[in-house]
């Protein structure tokens, strides 16, 4: 890896040392972040990590180019679903602060799958795109999405706002107190 | 910037979503946990956007964005249900429907 980056900084005479950075810390904070999220006692510490985690993720996206993602995830994820998992923690959770019994009796068998699953991934990732250098693209627009989402991929539009509605009723049906 | 980047970091979320499921006994922990999954593949469609310069990646990554909000409305409904009747959420007390 620290090959390839060398390699590119003789090939293209620099190295976007700033987002490589800002890379490295933003994905640092999010893995010490999802970590917490799996390991932690307290419920709502829990949901508060996984915040982190998704505007970690939305950084990622403003790095990667893609701002509209990243609003997005913002407004949808940091603003809406965190909303209903709090929602959902107090009102199924009596007793505030830490709490036994999080995990299941077997959950060590959670750590080997993990880690071989993450081998496996690893492997082949870095098999396949060892030397794949993100080079400076022309920045994407707005524009292009919503050219994607209202001509070849309307269709699939259509279908997720039918899922929604689904989901929003089947939500109220199944919450409700009858 | 390596494309290496991007998918490990995608990679190492997905499996910490992975022992969030197999670990957790609380229903509520493993929503959260599959929102884990979730964020990785999309950080994986967006990446891949980026290096194949084509944008039909954004366009996944907002219609998972969008199917993990249903997930989780209609997910958190069934648990307050099951809260409801049985005034505990712990995964593996749940054994209706074991043959």
């Amino acid at each position: 890896m620290l090959e390839s980056l060398l390699a590119q900084a003789d090939m293209n005479g620099s190295v976007n040392v700033a987002m490589n950075i800002a890379f490295g810390i933003i994905a640092t904070v999010m893995i010490f972040a999802a970590f917490s999220v799996v390991t932690t006692k307290n419920v709502v510490h829990a949901a508060l990590y996984l915040v982190v985690v998704l505007a970690g993720v939305a950084a990622q996206y403003i790095l990667a180019g893609a701002e509209f993602v990243a609003v997005s995830q913002v407004m949808v994820y940091i603003g809406a679903v965190m909303v209903l998992f709090l929602f959902g923690i107090m009102l199924t959770r009596a007793q505030i602060g830490k709490e036994e019994g999080l995990n299941n009796k077997g959950w060590q068998l959670g750590i080997p799958v993990a880690l071989l699953l993450f081998g496996l991934m690893a492997y082949v990732i870095v098999d396949t795109y060892e030397d794949t250098v993100i080079g400076e693209r022309t920045p994407f627009l707005t524009e292009g999405i919503s050219d994607h989402v209202l001509s070849p991929f309307l269709v699939p539009f259509l279908a997720i706002s039918f899922v929604l509605l689904a989901a929003a009723i089947g939500a109220i049906v199944l919450a409700r107190k009858d | 910037m390596l494309a290496v980047n991007f998918l490990l970091l995608a990679a190492v979320l997905f499996c910490i979503g992975v022992f969030g499921v197999i670990a957790r006994r609380n229903a509520v922990m493993v929503l959260m946990s599959i929102e884990l999954i979730l964020n990785a593949v999309s950080l994986n469609l967006v990446a891949f956007a980026l290096m194949n310069n084509n944008q039909e990646g954004q366009v996944f990554a907002l219609y998972i964005i969008a199917i993990a909000a249903a997930e989780v409305g209609v997910g958190l409904a069934m648990v307050l249900m099951i809260y409801r009747n049985r005034k505990s959420i712990a995964l593996d007390e749940l054994s209706e429907m074991k043959g």
